[in-house]
């Protein structure tokens, strides 16, 4: 890199990487460079390229800026997912969906290769319970059920699935399933961690 | 006064949250006297369980944003007050707040952190406070966290985590499910503390110099590593089709193309090492050429003709040692020759190894694949795992988004269809009526097995009578090429036709379980196959079949196998043209109807494997026959998924494949690798090589090359007898090599 970046102190790039699963260069846009054939830019540049007017090139003091949920769910890592809106939820600070900059990174980190299977479990029950109640009941899996498979299962076969799958996971039998339930089935899961991933 | 949350307070969560305490009890037992408590507070409605904290805080932190969709806190106003200290106590034991509030998520860390750090010392007696309740032992007033404000809270965990060593430390600073901002006010105290003359700072925090160094080292590696497993699938021939067939139709029809691409594996290694050390070497030293008959197109055919005195077969390999000497040929340069090649020890010795080596990675293949079928513990579990841990986040592409939900709707019908064909009773009499009915099938199939043995048993005779004269009256060529491909093509008409009365007399069985259903289908094909490659085993070896007048009887049993091979691949070929390509045609054009062919897993399954046995059977015969069956494999792959996607629809009984994939590679290794490798050991040790061709001419049996070697070895070499020793009493000890595949089994 030629030129020393002015977007981030290097005590926040620490921070970011102590805090984060990420590098420095990750975060940071990374070229400044002319004559580069591809631009890849990486956290602060996708943050900042989703709008250009209102993301400040320099986050040295920390601005409070938030993107709103409908900006972030069009980036191409998250369109064609389902629980899109949901992801974007959890890991907002407002609930309402939009992201700071500190958000934004906190999403992509747990969602990395890099991130433990408990950090992960954690934020796949968040986003999986819909109603945001600590618990997934019935509502929250036909909700999960429509959005996987768009809507193309019968009414029969949803409530037959939400059943089996209450009845095969929820260890205390309360009729929905508490983090501890999600987390002894997602241990059995051999490929949670490969599904559970996006790459940034 | 505190509002007071509610809490739904579970016994089984407390002992499972708190299984790490040190706490010497069983928190388990202990709880009899929260029931009243638990009964008081399970009548009330669920709320958010971090509530209490935020409100105890009350006015003194900066106010937290409501998440959307919690309830109020005016709500619980109108709930019944509890003793503070009890909801205190309450409030920090069971770990059901996961992430809803920052001061729950820290207090919970820091209790996990004062763990970890008295996880190696129990805390002296004299300390414990002598409370009735063993969990409350640990909770002084003073230091309970849950009374604090998040700052104090903040500050009691930073204070914790300065105990733990930089590793610890930045490992809870990593997993710790907070927002970012608060992670980062979390470091800043720690490293202002840090910087305080202290502990701290002698620590080595995880930020110093050098294991930060260590750490971007790690960090590239971990890169390094993860990019390369990236470009894994991309380098994964087929990775594309394959994921193209899943998703429309499903894991079971997806299972037979994994088990040819399998088998494709298996034959590019037995290839590679037969081609290193046996083929190359033999082409580099031609043997003297014999009269060799002009190249008609009927060999790739019949094996035979141009091809009798090639690579292909055994003949052709020599007998002695490659690159002899100078002294025993008459005219070459004095300059000093290259290492002498042993020919029939490197013939034998290769084809043994490639054998053991296929042993091996089937024997890994199965137990990898027993793994993966049943870590899940059975069939429980598997609907919430595909529930939850289905949808690959990764998947970026409209197209491919959709066929992953395709692909989930049907392996989620799949498992519903399967849990549904569990449940069912039924009454005495029928059941009595449906074991007839079975037992009369396989009675039936059985006779069809033994029809086929008797038919196959006296048409080769037949034809050995039959060449026999034709060879006598010295008929015309075509007549001698096309009279071995006779036996060939009955049996392989066998396969194609019986299969289908199978498939009917199946229909009339009516079974209920369509797992089932595929296991005795699979298993009355296969019992047809082997028995009939069994008696055709036994016909070459005793050499009562066509080969017997041979004086290469060896080249002639590989032109057989190489036949059958050949035979194997057209009908196939025929079977897919005219079982699913016609047979949607006339569906379409004829009957109008829309509903296409199945595609039948089971029997094309089963083809494979008898191909493979085939191959199997055949390398000792012909070691290029390998070579025959990839490219046989790879144009089956191309031809049947193409008349897949265009002819097939996906099997209306949609069965779970999860556990096919093993029943095919166990069914690949039980009766097809081991009977292909008792009939090799057979040929090795019993059976007595021709006279005038091959590698092994004139010795009484095929082994005997290897005895011979190590008697040489003895000779030249005294010192050595320790070797020798070892092949007398180990190798040559039956008994020790049955312990031995034993072992390798288990």
């Amino acid at each position: 890199m030629g030129n020393k970046q002015t977007i981030f102190t290097d005590e926040q790039l620490d921070a970011y990487q102590d805090c984060t699963f990420f590098t420095r260069k990750e975060i940071l846009r990374m070229t400044h460079q002319k004559g580069m054939p591809f631009p890849c830019p990486k956290l602060h540049g996708r943050y900042h390229e989703m709008a250009p007017n209102v993301v400040p090139m320099d986050y040295t003091k920390d601005p409070d800026v938030k993107l709103p949920m409908q900006l972030i769910i069009n980036m191409p890592e998250l369109k064609e997912n389902p629980f899109k809106e949901r992801i974007v939820e959890s890991f907002s600070e407002d609930g309402e969906g939009s992201l700071s900059f500190n958000d934004f990174v906190d999403m992509f980190s747990v969602l990395s290769e890099m991130a433990p299977r408990e950090l992960k479990a954690i934020y796949a029950f968040k986003i999986y319970d819909f109603n945001t109640d600590n618990f997934i009941c019935k509502s929250d899996l036909e909700k999960t059920l429509n959005k996987l498979t768009r809507e193309e299962l019968t009414a029969e076969e949803i409530t037959l699935v939400c059943e089996k799958v209450i009845e095969e996971a929820d260890m205390d039998g309360d009729g929905k399933l508490g983090f501890a339930d999600f987390e002894n089935m997602i241990s059995k899961a051999p490929d949670f961690l490969s599904t559970f991933h996006i790459r940034i | 006064m505190s509002r007071p949350p509610a809490v739904t307070l579970q016994v089984s969560e407390d002992a499972e949250s708190d299984g790490q305490e040190p706490s010497p009890c069983n928190e388990g037992a202990l709880h009899t006297s929260f029931r009243q408590l638990i009964q008081e507070q399970s009548s009330l409605a669920e709320a958010a369980a971090a509530l209490e904290l935020q409100v105890q805080a009350g006015g003194r932190e900066p106010p937290e944003p409501w998440p959307a969709g919690w309830p109020a806190p005016e709500q619980d106003q109108e709930r019944a007050g509890y003793s503070a200290a009890t909801l205190r106590v309450l409030a920090s034991m069971p770990s059901r707040t996961i992430g809803r509030s920052r001061g729950a998520i820290i207090s919970q860390y820091c209790n996990r952190t004062a763990r970890l750090r008295r996880r190696g010392s129990r805390p002296p007696l004299q300390q414990l406070s002598r409370a009735a309740r063993p969990s409350l032992r640990q909770h002084r007033p003073d230091t309970d966290p849950a009374a604090a404000t998040l700052q104090e809270k903040r500050s009691l965990l930073v204070k914790e985590l300065l105990s733990l060593s930089p590793a610890q430390r930045g490992h809870v600073l990593l997993s710790v499910p907070l927002c970012l901002a608060e992670k980062r006010t979390l470091r800043q105290e720690l490293m202002g503390q840090r910087g305080s003359p202290g502990e701290g700072a002698r620590r080595g925090a995880p930020f110093s110099p050098c294991s930060r160094l260590e750490y971007h080292v790690m960090l590239g590696c971990r890169g390094l590593w993860y990019g390369l497993l990236s470009l894994l699938p991309a380098a994964q021939p087929w990775h594309r089709s394959l994921k193209q067939i899943g998703s429309r139709f499903g894991s079971s029809v997806l299972s037979y193309f994994l088990f040819l691409k399998t088998l494709l594996m298996f034959n590019v290694v037995l290839f590679l090492l037969l081609l290193v050390f046996v083929v190359a070497l033999q082409a580099a030293y031609p043997p003297a050429p014999a009269s060799r008959r002009p190249f008609t197109g009927l060999e790739l055919l019949t094996g035979a003709g141009y091809f009798t005195h090639s690579l292909l077969y055994y003949g052709y390999y020599s007998n002695g040692t490659l690159n002899e000497p100078c002294a025993a040929r008459p005219n070459c340069s004095a300059a000093a020759p290259p290492l002498p090649y042993n020919m029939p020890l490197a013939y034998v010795f290769t084809v043994g190894v490639s054998f053991f080596l296929t042993c091996i990675l089937l024997v890994y293949s199965m137990s990898r694949s027993f793994g993966e079928s049943y870590r899940v513990g059975g069939p429980a579990g598997d609907l919430a795992i595909k529930v939850f841990c289905a949808w690959d986040f990764k998947v970026v592409r409209r197209r491919w988004a959709k066929l992953q939900s395709e692909n989930i709707r049907t392996q989620l019908k799949e498992l519903l269809a399967e849990r549904r064909s569990r449940c069912r009773p039924r009454s005495p009499r029928r059941q009595l009526e449906r074991v007839a009915v079975h037992l009369l099938a396989w009675g039936l199939s059985l006779g069809t097995v033994l029809g086929c043995v008797v038919a196959v048993h006296y048409f080769s005779g037949h034809l050995h009578a039959v060449q026999q004269g034709a060879q006598a009256r010295a008929g015309s060529a075509w007549r001698r090429e096309a009279v071995p491909l006779a036996l060939p093509l009955l049996v392989a008409l066998m396969h194609a036709a019986v299969p289908h009365l199978y498939n009917v007399l199946a229909a009339w069985e009516e079974w209920d379980s369509p797992v089932r259903e595929v296991y005795v289908a699979v298993c009355r094909n296969l019992l047809l196959k082997m028995v009939v490659l069994g008696l055709l085993c036994y016909q070459w070896l005793s050499r009562g079949g066509v080969c017997s007048s041979e004086a290469c009887w060896e080249t002639c049993v590989g032109q057989d196998l190489y036949r059958f091979v050949v035979m194997d691949f057209i009908f196939t070929l025929l079977d897919t043209v005219f079982g699913e390509l016609l047979w949607r045609l006339v569906l379409e054009k004829r009957l109008k109807r829309r509903q296409r062919p199945e595609f039948d897993i089971a029997r094309n399954v089963l083809e494979l494997i008898y191909g493979q046995t085939l191959t199997w059977l055949g390398v000792l015969f012909s070691p290029l026959l390998p070579a025959v069956q990839i490219v046989k494999l790879l144009l089956l792959f191309y031809i049947k998924k193409t008349s897949l996607m265009q002819n097939c629809q996906s099997p209306s009984k949609p069965w779970q494949a999860s556990h096919m994939s093993t029943v095919f590679i166990t069914l690949l290794c039980f009766p097809s690798f081991l009977g292909a490798a008792i009939f090799l050991s057979y040929t090795v040790w019993s059976v007595k090589p021709s006279e005038s061709c091959g590698p092994f001419q004139g010795m009484e049996t095929i082994y005997e090359s290897g005895k011979t070697w190590v008697n040489l070895l003895e000779k030249s070499n005294p010192n050595i007898t320790w070797f020798t020793w070892i092949h007398q009493y180990l190798v040559e000890n039956t008994f020790f090599l049955f312990l031995v595949s034993g072992g390798l089994l288990w």
